[in-house]
């Protein structure tokens, strides 16, 4: 990573955009401390991210990626839970917040609860980490390639799903994905990377506009 | 004379001897467990280190059993003659299928969800206590028990150094000729390879659900 100046705000949808290996994934790490920068610095929930102990940071983060990494042993529940259970919240505490995240991500708590991770589809296990990420309440949502391994039909549900709830809660969210039309269907701003560089950033409508040959690349996917 | 009756005449004894067997097999394999297990942990925090500790646990295996046991006799502390000889010996061959089960149980967890649980805010120990080792307890349990069968058989050879055991039995028979007494000591000792094999292949499965 080079010269990357990136200032995200409350309530911003930003999507991390760029080709594999454009280090998309390495920012959005840097922004939870699971990768440390070796010149510049990054501040995280108004503070320097070296200042946070790593952990701390991160129960105040939704973390979502791509191969989900539910729990396989423990069910829906004590995997929705994780975080929460680290905070130290109390059992009955829990399991309202539970069913409360599970009916928000369409997977009714009678039903899927008490169900392990291989029990579910591909599109419920994202579901479930959804609800997960967002079981704490966190003002910031990092997901990276989330919908990236399920079927085109799947991945527009989640898409439309998604983007509805983070408006409705008001998450600040950070997303990572090399799929232009995710992009321009979830961000409020798009990010574009290449090679390590920050080439764009803002709203859809500018990207669509914008005369780098990099965003000419992408954008003209759009129009395929 | 038939099996039935040298048992018959011979009770406490046979009892006796079984109960050394059981004392030589458990405590070393709790030992082995206790050194192994942590070993192993660590040894994934430290990859670099797992390749000389792995090989290092790899050529204790292959010395023969009643090599190592006479090479440990003029040890001083770990040597001598008895029981704690041959637990010592014992130790050791345990201790390979102990630390690499636990390396590989724990190198085997999704990479995912190891990502996940750490994105998640958890400690390193309390991503080894609430998903490493749960995840990788089937495949702990499994080393522990090729280490229980295992040493149950070479057990029976510390006989050689005065540690008793059912191996007392075998020894005696083959230097007097005497085919009862081998198998007095030989049936019993398969008998409880076969048992614990069972018993810990239930925890196992158990341990896998």
């Amino acid at each position: 990573m080079r010269d990357l100046d990136l200032e995200i705000r409350t309530g911003d949808v930003l999507v991390l955009l760029g080709r594999s290996g454009s280090g998309k994934t390495t920012t959005l790490k840097l922004i939870n401390a699971l990768v440390r920068a070796g010149r510049g610095s990054v501040a995280t929930l108004g503070r320097d991210v070296a200042a946070w102990e790593p952990h701390e940071l991160r129960r105040r983060i939704g973390y979502v990626i791509q191969d989900v990494g539910l729990f396989p042993h423990v069910d829906v529940l004590r995997n929705v839970t994780v975080v929460p259970e680290l905070l130290g919240w109390d059992a009955a505490r829990r399991q309202a917040r539970a069913r409360e995240l599970l009916a928000l991500v369409g997977l009714p708590a009678d039903e899927f609860a008490r169900r392990r991770p291989r029990e579910l589809s591909g599109g419920q296990r994202q579901r479930v980490g959804i609800a997960r990420a967002l079981a704490a309440d966190p003002p910031l949502l990092l997901l990276d390639e989330p919908f990236g391994a399920l079927d085109p039909l799947t991945r527009g549900d989640l898409q439309r799903e998604f983007r509805d709830l983070a408006a409705r809660l008001g998450k600040t969210v950070v997303f990572v994905t090399h799929d232009v039309r995710e992009a321009v269907r979830i961000g409020s701003r798009i990010a574009l990377l290449s090679a390590g560089r920050l080439v764009f950033d803002g709203a859809p409508d500018a990207f669509r506009a914008a005369e780098h040959p990099e965003v000419r690349a992408f954008a003209r996917m759009l129009d395929a | 004379m038939s099996l039935w009756a040298f048992y018959a005449a011979h009770a406490g004894e046979a009892a006796g001897l079984l109960w050394q067997h059981l004392v030589l097999v458990g405590v070393s394999t709790a030992v082995a467990v206790a050194i192994g297990v942590p070993t192993g942990i660590w040894l994934t925090r430290r990859p670099a280190a797992s390749g000389p500790v792995l090989g290092l646990a790899n050529v204790f295996q292959t010395i023969p059993s009643l090599a190592l046991f006479g090479f440990l006799i003029p040890l001083p502390l770990l040597g001598g003659i008895g029981a704690r000889t041959a637990i010592v010996a014992l130790i050791v061959y345990a201790l390979l299928p102990v630390i690499r089960t636990t390396w590989t149980g724990i190198r085997g967890v999704d990479p995912a969800v190891r990502e996940a649980a750490l994105g998640m805010g958890m400690t390193d120990g309390q991503l080894l206590w609430r998903v490493e080792l749960p995840l990788a307890a089937s495949v702990m349990l499994a080393g522990i028990r090729v280490a229980v069968v295992t040493s149950v058989g070479t057990a029976t050879i510390a006989a050689a150094i005065g540690a008793g055991g059912l191996g007392s039995y075998i020894f005696r028979g083959v230097a007097t000729v005497d085919d009862t007494l081998i198998v007095a000591g030989a049936v019993p000792a398969a008998l409880l390879a076969l048992g614990l094999d069972g018993l810990l292949g239930w925890v196992e499965r158990r341990a896998a659900r």
